[in-house]
This record gives C-alpha cells, structure tokens and sequence, in this order.
C-alpha cells in the first residue's frame, strides 16, 4: 500500500465522485458536502484523518501561503515595486522596501529587470489573494547563477523525503546546490553534468513521484550518477 | 423514405447507415495527460472526431480589466484545424468557433469552483484535429478530462453529448450524414453524477415527446462517457499511490 499511510485504503476519485455520506464526517479540502453525500472536487487519494475526510491532489495549482520559501521571477517592474511570477494563480508583489537593497523611487529596473530570478519569502497573503513577498532574511537574494528547474507541487515532498533526505542524496549525487522552493521552482547551481543529472531526477519526480517505484527508479538513477573529480 | 431530399439516413431493417442502432454511440476513447507542457490535457476520439484539449492556469488574468475580483474567468478557444474535414477550413477564429468558444465556457464555469481562484484565469485550449459532426460535445468532454488532469477543482466531470431527429426518428449522437441531412440536433452538456445539464442547444424542431426521449438517449450515452473519462483519468495514475 501507500508509503505514506501504512495499512489505509487508498482511493483515487474524480471530481463528483461520491466519497460517502457527510453524517458526522467533517469536510477537508479537496471535497464538498451535497445531499447529505461528501463528493471529491479533485482527482486525488482520499484522506481520512481525524474524522475528516479529504482528497489529496494529484495535481494543483500553488496556493501561497505567508512564510513560504519561493524561487519567483520578475514578471513587471514599476517604480517603487517589481510584480513576481510565483508559479501560481496570483503574481506575487515585492515593494522596494521589502527588497534587500536601499532602492530609491524610479530606480527598480536598476536593481532587477523581467525575468530575474530570486530567492524569496511570502511576508504576507490577504483575504484578497493578495501576495506580499519580501527579500528581507538570511539567504533571500537574487539568483544570477544556475538554472531553473519546475517540479509538480504535490511531488514536493517525495523530492525532499523525510527530513530532507531525499533532497540531500540528490545533492550529493550531483554535487550542486538545490533549493526548492514551496512554489514547485526548484534552483540548481552546480557544473553541467551535476545539473544534467539533477534534471533527470526531476523528471523521475514528474513522471514517477507518484508511483509505488519512485524510491526503485530514484536508485537506479543513482548509478548513473555523474563521477566526480575525472577531470 | 429521405429525411431531405433523396438522402437516406436509416436502413430497411431499422438500423442507421453505419449500421448503428437509434440509441447507440460511436464508439469513444479518451487519453488523459497526452500533452507535458500543458499543466492538464486530454485527448477523445468520438467516431471519427479527434479533439484535444489543453488546460493552462490558474493563472493571473491578463489584460487586468477581463480580472473578477470574485472568481476565476475561463478563457476557452476552441479552433478546427483547417485539415480537420475534407474541405480545408479557413485557419482562424470565425463565427462558429467563436460561438462554440463562449458557449463552451460558460458551461464549464458552472462547473468548475471558479470561485476558489479570483482575480485569475484558467486557459482552456481545444483544438479539433478531425471532425465529423458533433466536436463541440467531443470537445467539452476533452475539456473536462483535461481540468480533472490539471488539478482544477470542479463539482463533476461535464459531459458533451448529443442526439438528433432523421427521418422522423431520435437518434442518439448523430454522424456527418445525419448532421447534414438530418432533422434536429441537440447537444447536451450533462453532469452525470447530479443529472443537471449545463449545457443544451438544438438546432431544428422536436416535439415534446421526441424530445424528452432524446434526453434520455442523451442520459444514457452520458453514463457511458462518463466512465470512460474515469477510466482515462485512473489509468494515467494508475500504479500511483500519493
């Protein structure tokens, strides 16, 4: 069965599917509750936890929420503030007084232009969905090296399995710096070959995060690790 | 004898020209995830209808004036490519595809929880590679398929399907020939699970009585699709355990 829920049932419904009557079952996210019946919104596993039932999706849109870690691209720059792609339903927004530098009015674009990368955090979220980010904190900057790669979001804890194992065998494998962030950007600064061999573990994530063989085929992988210091 | 004119559309012995019975379907297949790029997307082939969908977003809505501050907006461009008949279609956005575009959103915003991403837009893509009579419900049954795949949020899974009248006789999901040469047509959007309907024209007359009967071929053949985008959905997953 599941790696996750040793001994549960594991289902996978379809939106409007019938999960089971709604008496006395309280309804978690993924689900509604119609004529007495819970039924699933989503194409996913169905949870039962504390008398609560809800559907784990298989696939979702990033829903920020205030202190996530980012990896955000400038998507519009105005004057005192940069609007930021973060892989979700809403751009997110950075106010130069937010930002890590002293930024006088007018001169955003001279600290960072469309399509710059960062490292960021979410400060805030509103009622409104609106997205307050803030380069503020240890480690939060600009990303002028490496590549950006994506990884479903759903998949984000098999890349970084139980206390970050996972993410760190990938590391050491390839030998490259990895963030990933919550918004399913994932930042690899490391030689070519390092990053060659990151990206395909973030295929095997893509394609394969959700099967019982991840853990097999994320093994297998291993072997082909690029070799260090032949050079 | 001829629906109209000389053109015969049900046999001697009762059955239609592609030997079909009145209530019976083409045949249907739906793939699920068929496109990487796209965040959902789907491919049905119904008869010889081939429509793929492509599901991008929730994402922010541009040019900000289309944005509702209370919900999602559902951008739908439905498009034949122009080798999708026999006669080459004109490439472009025209009249039909324009409707078909509109009324295809509208009855998957009812659908879907828009209401869960405001301010945003959810790109729907159709594009029909092969038609032959009935693509806009081929092309909602794609679309649903690929919002379930993206991961959208939505009460059902909408089901496009349609039934028609040659030769003073219901038909359920009408070919080329029936189309052209036939009676009436009436394509249904249908949400199996609740039986609503969110989604309906009809092109011609039925009468009361031929009408109710075409709902319920329509009913019927919407159970059957229905399963088959399950189907499709659980096998793009299936060996998968979260």
């Amino acid at each position: 069965m599941s790696n996750g829920q040793n001994g549960a049932e594991q289902r996978l419904v379809t939106p409007g599917m019938a999960i089971g009557p709604s008496a006395g079952i309280r309804v978690g996210s993924g689900a509604l509750a119609q004529n007495d019946t819970i039924i699933a919104t989503r194409l996913g596993w169905v949870k039962e936890f504390n008398n609560t039932v809800s559907v784990d999706p298989i696939n979702s849109a990033y829903m920020p929420r205030s202190g996530d870690l980012i990896v955000a691209t400038v998507a519009e720059v105005r004057n005192n503030l940069w609007f930021m792609n973060i892989n979700g339903p809403f751009q997110g927004l950075l106010p130069m007084s937010l930002a890590p530098w002293k930024v006088e009015f007018g001169a955003a674009r001279q600290h960072m232009g469309i399509g710059d990368v960062v490292l960021a955090r979410v400060q805030e979220v509103d009622e409104c969905h609106n997205v307050v980010l803030t380069m503020k904190g240890v480690g939060l900057r600009r990303l002028t090296q490496g590549s950006l790669h994506s990884v479903p979001i759903n998949h984000l804890d098999r890349l970084r399995g139980e206390g970050n194992a996972t993410l760190q065998r990938l590391r050491d494998a390839c030998d490259c710096r990895i963030i990933v962030g919550e918004n399913g950007k994932v930042w690899v600064d490391g030689d070519s070959e390092g990053t060659a061999w990151a990206r395909q573990a973030f295929d095997l994530v893509r394609n394969s995060g959700h099967k019982d063989t991840f853990e097999a085929d994320l093994t297998a992988l291993e072997k082909n690790t690029p070799k260090k210091g032949d050079a | 004898m001829g629906g109209y004119g000389d053109v015969q559309l049900l046999r001697d012995d009762g059955l239609r020209l592609d030997g079909r019975k009145l209530d019976e379907m083409r045949p249907v297949s739906i793939e699920a995830g068929i496109l990487p790029a796209a965040d959902g997307s789907a491919m049905v082939t119904h008869g010889l209808n081939v429509a793929v969908a492509a599901v991008y977003g929730p994402m922010e809505a541009h040019p900000r004036k289309i944005q509702r501050q209370d919900r999602a907006v559902i951008d739908v461009r439905y498009n034949m490519a122009p080798f999708s008949t026999g006669d080459r279609i004109r490439p472009g956005y025209n009249r039909r595809s324009r409707e078909i575009s509109k009324v295809t959103a509208e009855a998957l915003e009812s659908v879907v929880l828009v209401e869960r991403y405001p301010r945003s837009k959810i790109r729907v893509e159709i594009e029909i590679l092969a038609a032959e009579a009935g693509t806009r419900c081929a092309g909602i049954t794609a679309a649903a398929v690929a919002l379930a795949d993206a991961g959208i949020p939505m009460r059902d899974l909408i089901v496009g399907v349609a039934s028609g009248k040659v030769e003073d006789t219901v038909v359920l999901d009408l070919d080329k020939a029936e189309d052209n040469y036939g009676q009436a047509d009436l394509p249904v959007g249908i949400l199996p699970n609740t039986g609503e309907i969110a989604f309906l024209q009809m092109d011609g007359d039925l009468s009361p009585d031929e009408y109710n009967l075409a709902m319920e071929y329509n009913f019927k053949a919407a159970a059957e699709i229905h399963e088959i985008m399950v189907d499709a959905l659980k096998r793009r997953y299936e060996g998968g355990e979260n």
